[in-house]
């Protein structure tokens, strides 16, 4: 049994499919990366799996609880951390935390341990008597995270959980989702940020205008969408571009050259250095990004 | 469930109630309304206060509680709130819990100020149980009042006001039932807050203008119907929310 199954899930607002019959998977235990672009279906889909909104076709189960039928029973195994939602402003941290294990129906004093430990790990146990509208945005994030941990849940559902957050809450974010599955976690991201779903996810899915794309791992994702590879080389000096037999791009102190044939690029270069006396500073064969695939797989649409 | 509902409740009364603006307002409104009504009269205190206890516990226990599911959308905290496994129901039945306790809890004011004047409470029994369902009753209205799924705290004020008033003033409250003409009657036998206001003023006038058992029943026809609306219509506008 997957940890998620969706099974041709619709919905529509207003006449217009927000998702499409979309269908997927996400196995247990497993980092699943949730792509698309403005208003392609993501959050709807989220929505619907975590029983906010309920689809108005097709089918979903999470730990095998239907999510209709068994709307509870689905919340029950469940984190959630909303893009858009906030933790209560004029409630204390630890306010926050007991709130949320209440509603979990964990019992006072696990809650209390849950939360001491939560809060020490994500570095705010020392703030967590004050009122949460003086927190920064990172430690805002933390402890959305911590409450969405304190229910101790089976799946989670990170929606965009570092977005706008400095270098060093972002780094201990993205640590503590690499932990999540070594404790046997299911982890459904969503995330605009293609380096950290390249770096995270075991698989990818890809939603556009309400329709699944595809649904691959990163790896796969990057050599399906053509050969093409940019080989990226750096001289110590200066050169006529022209001289060379391929279509070069300046980037910076860099020369970049696209091509499906990566070694005859290198050789050429090499003999064109060797004959020209100058000297490789570096030569790097770059597969095509996640992002790159991105844009070519939903056609460079911003969905708006 | 019951855990659940305390905690949505406790959560209202430490974000919302436990304030000192929504305190004394939920004073001094009643009671500068009341003061409106007062001044300039040769009334006895043991008519006025049944009003002005009818009136702070209608205004308390309708203050807040519309306000509560607007705000948490505009601050979106409502989503955070229903990903965890509680139903709507529970939503509602919390919010009506701590909107009751602050109807409850204030009431208690008018009634200490009657004291003090030197009115005496002749059923102290027959005005509490008045008050408690009343409480509920009026807190299930005012979650009601916040059915339409916006997130303008403005709307929904306007809406409330634009209901409450009248409510205060075909109630009984200011003339009193017996000195209305028959559509007078009718018109107030339409509004919940005229059967507090006539338990009030058998509890501290000692006559009542209908049955004590007709009072509760219809407060507490009342509740049933208000919170089971409120419930419904929740129920339908969640999604339209997000």
């Amino acid at each position: 049994m997957d940890a998620i199954e969706v099974k041709d899930l619709s919905k529509s607002f207003e006449g217009l499919n927000a998702v499409d019959r979309v269908t997927f998977s996400v196995h247990k235990s497993e980092i699943f990366g949730f792509l698309g672009p403005n208003g392609a279906g993501k959050t709807t889909t989220v929505r619907m799996l975590t029983g906010v909104i309920k689809p108005d076709s097709g089918e979903a189960r999470v730990m095998g609880r239907d999510i209709v039928r068994e709307t509870q029973r689905v919340k029950e195994v469940l984190g959630v951390l909303p893009e858009t939602a906030n933790a209560y402003p004029d409630l204390t941290a630890w306010r926050n935390m007991m709130l949320i294990a209440s509603l979990y129906g964990i019992p006072r004093r696990e809650g209390e341990r849950r939360a001491a430990t939560l809060l020490k790990e994500f570095g705010i146990y020392e703030r967590r008597s004050s009122k949460v509208k003086g927190f920064s945005k990172g430690m805002k994030q933390r402890l959305m995270l911590c409450m969405a941990l304190v229910s101790d849940p089976e799946v989670l559902f990170l929606d965009e959980p570092t977005s706008g957050l400095d270098v060093q809450s972002a780094r201990s974010i993205r640590q503590r989702i690499k932990e999540l599955q070594e404790e046997r976690k299911t982890v459904f991201l969503t995330s605009h940020n293609m380096q950290e779903v390249g770096e995270l996810c075991d698989r990818v899915g890809i939603i556009n205008k309400g329709k699944m794309v595809t649904v691959d791992s990163p790896e796969n994702l990057r050599t399906r969408i053509g050969g093409s590879v940019a080989v990226e080389v750096r001289l110590d000096k200066a050169v006529d571009m022209s001289r060379l037999e391929f279509n070069a791009e300046r980037v910076g102190g860099t020369y970049r050259i696209y091509t499906t044939e990566p070694h005859d690029v290198i050789r050429s270069i090499v003999g064109f250095a060797t004959l020209n006396g100058l000297k490789i500073l570096s030569l790097n064969v770059q597969s095509p990004s996640l992002e790159d695939v991105f844009v070519k797989l939903t056609g460079g649409s911003n969905g708006q | 469930m019951g855990s659940k509902v305390w905690a949505i409740a406790k959560k209202d009364i430490q974000m919302y109630y436990f304030k000192g603006p929504v305190v004394i307002f939920g004073v001094l409104f009643p009671l500068f309304l009341f003061l409106a009504f007062y001044i300039g009269r040769n009334l006895p205190a043991a008519f006025l206060i049944p009003g002005l206890v009818a009136m702070t516990i209608f205004f308390t226990s309708t203050s807040v509680s519309p306000v509560i599911m607007p705000w948490e959308t505009q601050m979106r905290t409502l989503e955070r709130l229903i990903s965890c496994p509680i139903t709507v129901r529970t939503l509602i039945v919390g919010d009506i819990l701590a909107s009751f306790i602050f109807g409850a809890c204030i009431s208690a004011v008018p009634v200490a100020v009657g004291v003090a004047l030197g009115v005496g409470v002749k059923s102290p029994v027959i005005l509490a149980l008045a008050v408690l369902l009343s409480a509920f009753c009026f807190s299930s209205l005012g979650l009601l009042f916040s059915a339409p799924p916006t997130s303008l705290v403005s709307n929904i004020m306007m809406l409330s006001t634009f209901v409450k008033f009248p409510v205060i003033f075909i109630s009984g409250i200011f003339i009193p039932l017996e000195n209305m003409p028959t559509w007078g009657v009718v018109v107030a036998s339409l509004s919940p807050l005229t059967y507090f206001t006539d338990l009030a003023r058998f509890s501290i006038q000692g006559y009542a203008y209908y049955p004590l058992y007709a009072d509760f029943v219809a407060l507490l026809i009342y509740s049933a119907l208000f919170l089971l609306l409120a419930v419904k219509l929740h129920e339908r506008a969640l999604p339209k929310r997000f």
